[in-house]
Formats: C-alpha cells, sequence, structure tokens
C-alpha cells in the first residue's frame, strides 16, 4: 500500500483547516467522540458553526490565538493509499515550520481565497514548493461558493497562477488547478453540479491517480551507513553488516561498491532484511548489507555505485533557510549533518538573501530567522553530497548549532 | 471495504527501523518504554529488525502503576523471557512510598499521571539520554504536533513552541547533560497500521485485546474494568460481559468496549466500522481539553 505525502500551505483564514477537515469528514475518518469534542469546544468558543480548525490545532497557545504555530501531522486512508497531511502555519513568521513541513512531502498543496485571489503568501508558499522541488503542485481555489461558482474568476486565477509557473521548476510540469468550497465540501471528495464546468476531477480523486515513487530509482544508488552490526555471537561469530536506508538508486548483491570517502572498493554479498534475503534494495528501504571483504566502514561513510561516485568537496554553495533566532554568523563553525555524516563547516561567505515573495535578491551581510538566502562553507573533511536539483536525497544537510545543540538551518546543495 | 485486503504500508517500517538505528547510533543509554500494549509490541519487532542478527541494543523500562492488568504483566514477562531481553521494572508505589507523589483519591482517582514522576526518576538514576515511545501522532492533537526526536528538558518537560525544526530524514539528537530525547519510531503509524502490522508479523500481544468475558461497572456511559484499585459508589455494581480493550493502559484509566472480536481480522474489521476513536476510551485524555499537552509538558511520555 502507497504513502502519499502531503504539505498544505495557505494564508490565514483562507480555509486550509476546513479542507483538511472537509477531506477527513467525507471520508469518514472522524471519529464521533472526536466530532463531538470539536462541536462541545466550538459552543464553548461562541461560534454558530462547527469549526473543523479546532481539529488540527493541537496546543493551547493555537487555540487561543485562533492560528497554527507548528506543523500537524493527520492521517486518513482511501481503500488505495494512505496520506500523511503536513498541516503548516499560514503566518510569515514560522516560515521555518511550513520548510519542515514541506521537506517531507511529495505533494504540495496550496490554497487561494478564489475572492482574494494569489496574495503574499502564495508567492512565498509557491517559492518553499519550488526550493524544495516537491514534486507534484496542486493549486486548490477555495470559497467558490463566496464568488457563485464563478467560470470566469477561476481562469482568473489559474491565468494569474501561470505567470508565477514561468520559468520556474514547475513550468514544464503538469500543475493542478481545482476550485473547491471546503465549507460545503462541493469538488473536494464528490463533484457536484454546482461546478459544472470544470471537468476534471474533484480533490481527492486527482490526488488518488498521482504517481511517485519511479522518481528515486533513476537516481544514482546512495546508501549511507547508519551503524555496524556486529554480533560476535556464537551462531554470527563473523558477521559484519552496515545498516542503512537506501538514499536513492538502487542495489544490488553481487555489484561492485566503493566506500566514501576513503575508496575502498568490494562486492555485495548479500542484502539482508530481519530473517530475509534480498536481491536487491531500492531507495526508501532500510537494510543491511554485507560485503565480499573485510574493508574500513564505519557510521557516516557512503556506499556507492562505481558508475556514479559523487565528488567529495571541501567548499559546499548552498541556498538554505536560516531557522534560529539567532544570526547566521560568517566566520563561525557550524556542524554540517549529511546523512549519517557530522563534520565542522565554517561560515566562508554569505552571498545573498532573497525576498521570497518578490524573488529579488539582496547583497546582505546577516541572516536571520526564516530568511532564505545562498551561502559558501567550507568544511573539514571532503563532503559527499549530489547537488539538490540532481539528486535531492543526497543534496541536502542540515547545520547544528555546536553550543547550542540547536538546527540551525537547512540548505541545498548547489 | 475488506479488512483482508488492507495491506500494511511497508514505507512505514523502514522508517521507523531507520529512526531506530540512529537512536541507537546518535545516543549512549537509550532505553524502550515499554508497557505491554500493543504500540510498544511493535516497538520491540521493529528494534529485533532493525539489528538483526544482533541483539536489541537497548533495555526495556516499565513503568508499574501497580494498577496493571495482570495479563499484561503475564505477557511482559513472557516476552521478555521469551526474545532474551533485558527488562527494568520501576514502581509508581516506590514514589509514593517516598512521598514524590500522592495518590488521588475520590471515585476518579488513577495513578496515571503519578507515573510521571517515576519515569523521570528512573531516566534520572539509570542516566537514559534517549527513550524510545510508541507514542503515535493520530491518537491525540497534540502529539500531532511533537517531533520524531522530541527533545525535553532536564525537568523532561515538552515545550511545543521552540521544537527544532525535523527536515527530511535529519534527525539531529545533539542535547546537553541533564536533557534527554524522548523518540517516537512509530508517529505516522495510526491504530490501524499497527493492528495490520501485528496480523501480517503474527505477533503475539496480551489476552484482554481480545473479546473475554470481565467484571465491568458502567460509569458515564463507559464499561470500566471492576477491579480493587477502582473505587465505586453504592449504586456501581459490577456485572459479567462479554468485553475488549483497545488501549492497555492503567485499569483506573482504560475503558472497554462490548464485543465480540476474538480474531485479528474480527479486531480489524471493528476499528474500521468503530465510531469512537482509540482514546475515546482514554478516560485519563478525557479531563480536559488540553490533557495530553500539560501532561507532556510535565514530562510524560
Amino acid at each position: 500500500m502507497d504513502v502519499l505525502r502531503i504539505t498544505t500551505s495557505g494564508s490565514v483564514d483562507d480555509g486550509k483547516s476546513t479542507l483538511i477537515g472537509r477531506l477527513l469528514y467525507d471520508t469518514k475518518s472522524i471519529t464521533q467522540d472526536k466530532m463531538e469534542a470539536l462541536q462541545a469546544a466550538s459552543k464553548r468558543k461562541g461560534l454558530d458553526f462547527t469549526d473543523l480548525s479546532l481539529l488540527t490545532d493541537g496546543l493551547i497557545a493555537e487555540r487561543e490565538q485562533g492560528i497554527t504555530i507548528d506543523v500537524a501531522h493527520i492521517y486518513f486512508s482511501t481503500p488505495n493509499r494512505k496520506y500523511i497531511i503536513a498541516d503548516t502555519p499560514g503566518h510569515f513568521e514560522y516560515t521555518r515550520n511550513m520548510v519542515t513541513g514541506a521537506s517531507t512531502s511529495q505533494v504540495s498543496l496550496i490554497l487561494i481565497d478564489a475572492r482574494k485571489g494569489i496574495v503574499e503568501q502564495t508567492f512565498r508558499h509557491f517559492f518553499i514548493a519550488c526550493m524544495l522541488r516537491i514534486p507534484h503542485l496542486v493549486v486548490c481555489i477555495n470559497k467558490m461558493d463566496l464568488v457563485e461558482y464563478d467560470e470566469a474568476r477561476f481562469n482568473q486565477i489559474v491565468e494569474d497562477f501561470q505567470q508565477l509557473l514561468k520559468g520556474s521548476f514547475y513550468e514544464n510540469k503538469t500543475v493542478q488547478f481545482v476550485p473547491v468550497s471546503s465549507l460545503y465540501g462541493e469538488n473536494v471528495v464528490t463533484k457536484t453540479d454546482k461546478i459544472s464546468w470544470y471537468k476534471d476531477k474533484p480533490l481527492l480523486a486527482y490526488l488518488e491517480e498521482i504517481s511517485f515513487d519511479e522518481d528515486d530509482r533513476v537516481h544514482p544508488a546512495r546508501f549511507p551507513v547508519q551503524y555496524v552490526i556486529r554480533p560476535k555471537s556464537e551462531q554470527y561469530h563473523d558477521f559484519r553488516g552496515f545498516a542503512g536506508k537506501v538514499s536513492s538508486g538502487s542495489f544490488h548483491v553481487g555489484e561492485e561498491i566503493v566506500s566514501l570517502p576513503n575508496g575502498q572498493r568490494s562486492k555485495i554479498k548479500t542484502i539482508e532484511k530481519f530473517e530475509e534475503q534480498r536481491p536487491s534494495a531500492h531507495a526508501g528501504e532500510s537494510v543491511v548489507i554485507t560485503l565480499e571483504d573485510e574493508i574500513d566502514i564505519s557510521r557516516g561513510n557512503l556506499l556507492v555505485t562505481p558508475n556514479d561516485i559523487p565528488e567529495g568537496r571541501k567548499e559546499i554553495t548552498a541556498q538554505i533557510c536560516w531557522m534560529d533566532q539567532q544570526k547566521l554568523t560568517a566566520g563561525k563553525t557550524y556542524l554540517l549533518q549529511h546523512g549519517a555524516n557530522r563534520i565542522k563547516a565554517k561560515v566562508q561567505q554569505l552571498h545573498n538573501v532573497v525576498e521570497v515573495t518578490t524573488n529579488v535578491v539582496h547583497d546582505k551581510t546577516e541572516m536571520g530567522l526564516n530568511d532564505i538566502g545562498k551561502i559558501t562553507l567550507k568544511t573539514a573533511q571532503p563532503v559527499f553530497t549530489d547537488t539538490y536539483a540532481a539528486n535531492p536525497a543526497n543534496g541536502t544537510f542540515i547545520l547544528v548549532d555546536e553550543f547550542s545543540n540547536a538546527t540551525v538551518a537547512v540548505g541545498f546543495v548547489e | 471495504m475488506s479488512s483482508i485486503q488492507w495491506q500494511f504500508p511497508r514505507a512505514l517500517e523502514d522508517e521507523a527501523i531507520y529512526i531506530l538505528r540512529e537512536t541507537a547510533a546518535q545516543f549512549e543509554r537509550p532505553a524502550i518504554l515499554f508497557s505491554g500494549g500493543k504500540d510498544s509490541i511493535t516497538l520491540v519487532r521493529l528494534a529485533q529488525k532493525a539489528f538483526h542478527p544482533g541483539k536489541i541494543p537497548f533495555p526495556l523500562l516499565h513503568v508499574d502503576t501497580g494498577h496493571n492488568f495482570p495479563e499484561t504483566i503475564q505477557f511482559r514477562d513472557w516476552l521478555v523471557e521469551s526474545l532474551g531481553l533485558d527488562l527494568i521494572v520501576r514502581n509508581v508505589q516506590d514514589s509514593i512510598d517516598q512521598g514524590k507523589v500522592k495518590e488521588e483519591t475520590g471515585k476518579y482517582a488513577s495513578r496515571n499521571a503519578l507515573q510521571t514522576v517515576t519515569l523521570l526518576d528512573a531516566i534520572e538514576e539509570l542516566k537514559f539520554d534517549a527513550c524510545i515511545g510508541g507514542a503515535r501522532r493520530d491518537e491525540e492533537k497534540a502529539r500531532a504536533k511533537e517531533r520524531i526526536f522530541s527533545v525535553r528538558d532536564e525537568f523532561g518537560q515538552w515545550n511545543a513552541k521552540i521544537q527544532r525544526p525535523e527536515l527530511f530524514d535529519m534527525l539531529n539528537g545533539k542535547i546537553n547533560i541533564g536533557e534527554n530525547v524522548r523518540v517516537f519510531p512509530i508517529s505516522n503509524w495510526t491504530e490501524l497500521d499497527v493492528w495490520n502490522y501485528i496480523r501480517e508479523e503474527n505477533l503475539a500481544i496480551p489476552s484482554i485485546y481480545f473479546s473475554h468475558e470481565r467484571e465491568i461497572i458502567e460509569r458515564d456511559g463507559m464499561y470500566w474494568p471492576y477491579s480493587e484499585f477502582l473505587n465505586t459508589t453504592e449504586e456501581e455494581v459490577p456485572f459479567r460481559t462479554k468485553v475488549r480493550f483497545r488501549t492497555v493502559g492503567d485499569m483506573t484509566c482504560t475503558a472497554a468496549v462490548l464485543s465480540e472480536a476474538d480474531k485479528l481480522e474480527d479486531i480489524i474489521t471493528e476499528i474500521l466500522a468503530a465510531k469512537i476513536s482509540e482514546r475515546g476510551a482514554r478516560i485519563d485524555d478525557k479531563r480536559s481539553e488540553a490533557a495530553m499537552e500539560k501532561r507532556k509538558q510535565a514530562g510524560y511520555f
């Protein structure tokens, strides 16, 4: 069974929580006790309708203020697929949480209020979807009931959005536009004649058909070693297995591998998952690999195939999103975490900061919370990355502050 | 839809194994928080898979409230014995005897909240820097907000407003001495995923999950298991009926559901049709809208 991960984004009050509530309600994923709790909470707040956003705003501070602060993960299933929705905050000050929620998603669902059209937040969300190269983009034009289900209004917003797509990562991809009314459940799960001019499928039917899992197989083979399994038991006296999750591509028994950074070579003897022997392992699978030869491999090493070996770099230029209250300091040393590897890295240069709503690039000397910009890092040892564009799974890293231990940035290698 | 057609999404198993290996690699002294319930049984299976053919590199820590179902304790001891695991037990009764916590009184008295203190003491005493728990984000709305590596301060407190961003699958387990991390490998699983996994993996579970006859009292529209630990009023007369449990908590705060389901297939069919959520049968969650968040702020897992 498939798992499809979606990130939803939209401005405050454009009906994001209602849309999620509607997806859950219409797929019968809200149980009676949760529904009753929602009704009671709505009543306590003096509302004359059931506020579905109370379903996802799980923190006291969120309910107090009526805003989403942090990512909530929400689940529902159809007989076809399991869905994980990362419901991310709409406010500018939580951009880092937006990136957090979006980072694991295959679909970016952007909500637009049909009355307002494209607003500042739309640009911000679109920028993040492009930066992360999220494979699929769905633009939901909501509150169609408030514009009398007007086809011309829908077409106008689509046209405006097409302008955004020009020159972006999405230009040559299929981007789906869906008109909906979350409040009345029009075109979310079921299609009604109110939007009869829309000939395509309702939102859920579209999500059901998205295919995504082929992408990783064409990428080069990468296996970061997480943990060495060395039982030293009577039964497995000489066993030495390398545990990890294939980050991209595929590995096969009998195939030659190269271990980085030392460049030593061997052949794959077995690929195992628990008591099962596998002929191969593909992107996303957690397995144990054993090799023909006794070569020196430990956590942080990267196994690759000889046909495509990433270059070890000691200087990395990357687009980063800064996620900490404390500003980025040029010349300061951070820990760079790439796969299972942690290396000291010094910020050599801060090139620029992007104004994400306008795409305007500024030369700046500092970078603060929620800023996105380009930097160059110098690392203590070579890092074996791909570029994010060529292979996202091996082209990202995080920066960790050595003193506060905080995750201060995410980087996309250029 | 037929429950048999419903397959467990194996991508979730790969993700959980990856998280367990990161935990073993990034921490000095991790432990699995084990209650004997279906989620922690699933964790044990995943840990077996993550480190096979090696041993599970974590001990199990059970915080025993003293009000557990006897069937669960029996199961716990059997599992530990048959898989050769290390089990550490710490008792809420000891915390009471030491005067660190006070037993609740009245009709709704439960030891559920008290176990946080025992847990935090155990973490300090045994110097655990990572505690692996079977919490799932679908259980409760505060849990839906928590990270997979959830950093807790030296008082075990969760601060939802300053959570570390968690990007892609990169987990940052760096902490200061005294702090600890709660690790949730099955965050992205739902109740149904756990049941399907148990079915597909053929895992043994405590007998109280299956339909059985038991002494029950009815209170507030729920079916409470009758035991010496439950404070009952004169009007609350126990009667025998066929029930099962959806979660394994304390006997004083876990309600039963009327059920004839005595096979995993039937349990799954029942859950698919259920109108009440899993934690709808947890009396501890009904205390207030933010019951779980408040418990987590205090150090609960």
